[in-house]
């Protein structure tokens, strides 16, 4: 662990948590979701730093790739593109509660649990993971436990995604009966967009 | 370094905390989570560290399913902006009391 790495570290984790407080304030949800990107990519490259180059790399294909990407396209698809006419922000009352539930989560997280003895018992040798990955790449010591002893769970997942996928294609499509009145309120938002240039 | 990774991913967790309770924006409070999800991958990670490769798998398990769930979210958002012209969830109140 030499100083560069622990400057590379807490450099990524101090822009990830910057980001992350200007995407929370930005009124525009594509602002919003750049600075989400930004924060994604910070956070790829700590997992790389804690010798995850395979989980940093699966991050940025799919969460700043893949998931960013179909935000982005909703809000283009909503025409949200512009700050909201509507007040974005809720009341004072829910500031307040939210930083008191902030404060109370971070204190949560971040309270010292005495150390239960179990979890020594299971603690693997100092660097072992950056050896592994030297011997046999980044991606047999992530893909080895995946296919076999969580294959279950991996097969699960799959029915998982078929479901999201068959879901997503029944709500995003159109239904017929309802095409007219659709086209109808479209009109009617093209109309109210003209009337407020 | 699993203190600092843990410190980092509760701050960015109560920062989607804090995202998801003021903002009205049905997509924005949406981002939070996935943003709140991420401070948890850390956790994850920083844990693989330690206790070995499960916590790396895990983190795939987490991105699949964050993935299934941005994409039906997202097409229930489409549809209730089809209907309501809107993705404010004040004016999205039918089921209030």
């Amino acid at each position: 662990m030499t100083i560069f790495y622990y400057f590379c570290f807490y450099l990524f984790g101090l822009v990830a948590v910057a980001s992350a407080c200007v995407f929370v304030t930005r009124k525009s949800p594509v602002a919003a979701a750049l600075w989400l990107v930004n924060v994604l990519f910070c956070l790829a490259a700590m997992f790389v730093l804690l010798d995850a180059q395979f989980i940093g790399a699966i991050q940025v294909l799919v969460y700043a790739g893949a998931i960013m990407v179909v935000f982005l396209f909703v809000i283009m698809l909503l025409n949200l593109g512009e700050p909201a006419r509507i007040a974005d922000a809720r009341g004072t009352i829910w500031y307040i509660v939210a930083g008191g539930l902030a404060i109370v989560v971070l204190a949560a997280m971040m309270v010292r649990l005495p150390h239960p003895a179990p979890t020594e018992t299971f603690r693997i040798a100092a660097d072992s993971l950056a050896v592994e990955a030297r011997a046999t790449g980044a991606v047999a010591p992530v893909a080895v436990p995946l296919f076999t002893e969580y294959l279950l769970a991996f097969e699960v997942t799959s029915v998982l995604l078929l479901a999201a996928v068959v879901g997503a294609v029944v709500l995003g499509r159109k239904r017929n009966e309802g095409d007219g009145r659709a086209t109808a309120a479209q009109s009617r938002r093209l109309e109210e967009v003209a009337h407020a240039r | 370094m699993l203190a600092d990774s843990l410190f980092f991913s509760a701050v960015l967790f109560a920062i989607g905390v804090v995202g998801v309770l003021t903002r009205r924006n049905a997509i924005i409070i949406f981002m939070c989570v996935e943003l709140m999800l991420n401070a948890v991958n850390l956790t994850f990670v920083a844990f693989a560290q330690v206790y070995g490769y499960a916590g790396q798998v895990f983190v795939v398990f987490v991105m699949t399913v964050a993935a299934a769930e941005a994409a039906v979210g997202l097409a229930i958002i489409i549809s209730i902006f089809r209907h309501r012209q809107t993705v404010n969830l004040t004016d999205i109140n039918l089921l209030k009391g």
